[in-house]
């Protein structure tokens, strides 16, 4: 049976609010905003101009670079604007902007002639082509994780954990389309050369966990369920390694370092559709939720919709609503425009009216190491924070602050409201700023040092 | 809809916090208290009660005085104020006069805690830093009168001492203090001394409920109790070491002070391994004092000195690196960016 990591919280999870609907369709937005960065690594490069017609599954950027992933058209109709536009990130990123016609004509699929025997470099430039990404949130392009990964795997694990509150997306999902899903697992151990593939689901879900096992056992899949505890971060990469297999991730490497490569249920099931179907990720599920909302629903959406639309397809907001997120409330990032675009690793727009948040004027520490007790990564953020008000970057450096992966556990469970993980972003910049400032002066007295050199030798000469 | 119109706030995630704060913990404490409080009512009158409010009264007046000289925000409903001022009544005998006990509010509250920056900061036990300074008082200190006494609420105090159980163990008399006191008198708590002290079954009620609601862990109040059951059952004084280990453990404010003064979040370690450590040098010290102090009590000092420890424990206790194999040490990275 699975082990445990250490730590973590575990949040009243607001799950009910949503998940026992059905996903519904939102109505087609009448534009959409296409950023060229919806992945980590480097942005796309626009390849349509403005005033061309294209159509559902059309790239309209083109990866840059290696760590990047193409974007496509996720409605058909114009293109009216190629600008940088508000993303949900909080800064302006370069966009394309598409006019709905409302007559979703897709592009031209040619979807693989044999899937099934395909090469692993075939099935890298497909999911490439396809622009995969991480879709549970982190948006790491799935092809460098497949690639990487080859021949140092032994544990391929498919994540449906989704430990984040209120958020269903992953979980309506595996209910309402589990073959994408096995289909997916079946390229995935066939990819990795695995006899079985994990597919990680918390307690909080057995009704798809149980669907899950029914159908594996009569499609005899290469799948094995793995009911873990519901307690955040379960879902995070390292933590969910560990709690599969027992390993820990060392600092600084990735899942690949200890056997494992672990993939979102949506990931997975776009590698399927990509390699059966030719389909791009043009579209996925986004869980709108939160007390602020009128109307909790689940909706399959194109890439790009702007989230005042869900919102709208809810009903709306509440009055007193104070805060929208896009992620999960642990994660998300808080909007201020709500023209920001539902992007490929976006599973929920959340609205909150009551006091969810608790902040009170004056935090104050009150020692009880409860942030310790929870803390998966082993940190003491009690005296990082500490550290990071005294600006001292060296004490913070050998108190592994770069190991944080701004969970949010600690800020969670703090009784004296600290701002824990906002500290511990900034004192991360600062340390990274301190390396970069110190390299280039490094560099700089090593070129002036040569050029003194080179001076010295053209005067003796 | 028009999302212009709200008043919508940017912040950092996470945007959900768990309800509990430092007001519940306090509240919580208090509440694990209020046994024991009871007790202490039907054991030595109506005064105990009045004692521990006029006590927890002039914390929270203290608090709320110094914060708004200061023109600082009031903390008195973080109730930590208040549980200091509980925590100093249940550590006094109840004839202590009431300026003695508002003396030592000042002495926890302006002293100890707010001088060096409010809550979360001060580096001893509040209530039992107030217990050192009230000693300067030693007569009204240690006049102890006899269980199931009613005190009078004002008035002189008869100089009347009546002898607690610390004083026959000080005189290694177990004899006579087992022809005073029996062992079940010794738990349920008839016998003499501080008000808030003499029930141990009462306060470990009050401990387990803490733990249940996780507020405390297991491991102070046991490391501590567990190293001074071990050292006086190792070392009696007479011929019965477990009698005199159930006298030790059962006697003074043994179990108070580990389930309620050692385990403040403030001035004790932050890890488990730490809570063991400050534990087992608070019963350590404590044995030490009441063997061979010229005081018969020693807790109140062995937390005291503990607490002066922490930050050395602190510095000391990190926990295991995430990611690098248990038997290999982390490498040393090299401070940088100074």
């Amino acid at each position: 049976m699975a082990q445990a990591f250490f730590g973590g919280i575990h949040p009243n999870d607001h799950k009910a609010a949503t998940n026992k609907k059905p996903t519904e369709t939102l109505p087609p937005p009448a534009q959409v905003v296409i950023p060229m960065s919806l992945h980590i690594g480097a942005p796309c490069t626009p390849c349509v101009a403005v005033g061309d017609h294209v159509r559902v599954g059309q790239p309209v950027g083109e990866a840059s670079a290696f760590v990047s992933a193409p974007v496509h058209a996720s409605v058909s109709g114009t293109v009216k604007a190629v600008e940088p536009r508000i993303h949900f990130s909080g800064v302006p990123v370069m966009s394309v902007v598409i006019e709905n016609d409302f007559n979703d004509t897709p592009y031209d699929r040619t979807p693989p002639r044999d899937p099934d025997h395909l090469t692993a470099e075939q099935i890298c430039e497909i999911v490439k082509n396809a622009g995969i990404v991480g879709m549970g949130g982190a948006t790491f392009p799935t092809h460098v994780k497949i690639s990487s990964g080859l021949g140092k795997v032994d544990t391929v694990i498919v994540n449906a954990s989704e430990c984040e509150a209120y958020i269903t997306s992953d979980h309506r999902f595996l209910l309402e389309h589990p073959d994408d899903v096995i289909g997916g697992m079946k390229v995935l151990a066939r990819l990795f050369g695995v006899d079985r593939v994990h597919i990680a689901i918390e307690d909080n879900k057995a009704n798809a966990a149980e669907m899950l096992k029914l159908k594996i056992e009569s499609e005899r899949a290469p799948v094995v369920v793995d009911i873990l505890r519901t307690r955040y971060p379960q879902g995070a990469e390292k933590q969910l390694c560990q709690s599969i297999t027992g390993r820990q991730v060392p600092p600084g490497a990735l899942p690949a370092a200890i056997g494992c490569a672990v993939f979102n249920v949506f990931t997975t099931a776009a590698i399927y559709r990509a390699l059966y179907y030719g389909e791009p990720v043009t579209h996925r599920i986004v869980t709108v939720s939160g007390s602020g909302v009128v109307e909790p629903k689940n909706f399959y959406c194109p890439i790009g919709t702007p989230i005042q639309d869900l919102l709208d397809a809810c009903g709306g907001v509440k009055k007193s609503t104070f805060k929208i997120i896009v992620g999960g409330p642990m994660m998300g990032h808080a909007q201020h425009d709500m023209a920001a675009p539902v992007g490929k690793g976006t599973n929920g727009v959340l609205a909150f009216c009551e006091n969810e948040e608790r902040n009170i004027p004056e935090p104050a520490c009150i020692r009880c190491g409860k942030c310790v007790s929870v803390c998966p990564m082993h940190l003491q953020p009690v005296f990082l924070y500490q550290y990071e008000q005294a600006g001292m970057l060296a004490e913070l450096e050998q108190n592994n602050i770069l190991d944080c992966i701004e969970c949010g556990s600690c800020a969670y469970i703090c009784p004296g409201r600290l701002h824990l993980v906002q500290a511990f972003r900034a004192g991360k910049q600062r340390i990274n700023n301190a390396k970069a400032a110190a390299k280039a002066a490094a560099e700089k007295a090593a070129k002036k040092e040569q050029e003194a050199a080179a001076a010295k030798k053209e005067g003796k000469a | 809809m028009n999302y212009k119109e709200l008043n919508l706030i940017g912040s950092s995630s996470p945007h959900i916090r768990t309800k509990v704060g430092a007001g519940h913990i306090m509240g919580e404490v208090i509440i694990a208290l209020l046994p024991a409080l009871g007790f202490a009512i039907y054991n030595f009158g109506p005064r105990a009660l009045v004692n521990t409010l006029v006590s927890m009264l002039g914390c929270c007046a203290f608090e709320w005085a110094y914060r708004a000289l200061l023109k600082k925000s009031n903390t008195v409903f973080d109730f930590s104020a208040a549980l200091t001022g509980m925590l100093i009544a249940f550590v006094c005998p109840v004839t202590i006069p009431y300026w003695i006990l508002l003396a030592g509010d000042f002495f926890a509250i302006v002293i100890v805690k707010q001088l060096f920056g409010g809550v979360g900061k001060n580096f001893l036990n509040p209530a039992l830093a107030a217990r050192a300074f009230m000693l300067s008082w030693a007569g009204e200190m240690s006049t102890w009168v006899a269980p199931r006494t009613q005190t009078a609420l004002f008035g002189a105090v008869d100089a009347v001492t009546y002898p607690t159980p610390m004083a026959y163990l000080h005189e290694n008399n177990l004899e006579g203090l087992m022809n005073t006191y029996d062992l079940p008198d010794m738990l349920v708590g008839f016998i003499g001394g501080s008000i808030g002290e003499v029930s141990a079954l009462l306060l470990i009620l009050g401990g387990a409920w803490l733990i249940f609601r996780r507020i405390i862990t297991w491991h102070i109040p046991v490391s501590y109790i567990g190293t001074v059951a071990v050292l006086t059952f190792l070392f009696p004084r007479g011929n019965d070491p477990l009698t005199w280990m159930l006298y030790n453990v059962l006697g003074g404010g043994l179990i108070l002070g580990a389930l309620f003064m050692a385990t403040d979040y403030v001035t004790s370690p932050v890890s488990h391994t730490g809570h063991v450590i400050f534990g087992i040098g608070c019963g350590l010290i404590t044995v030490f004092i009441r063997y061979f102090g010229g005081y018969s009590e020693g807790v109140c000092y062995a937390i005291l000195m503990m607490n002066l420890t922490v930050w050395i424990i602190d510095k000391n206790i990190h926990p295991h690196r995430f990611g690098v194999p248990k038997a290999q040490k982390a490498p040393k990275k090299e401070a940088e960016g100074k």
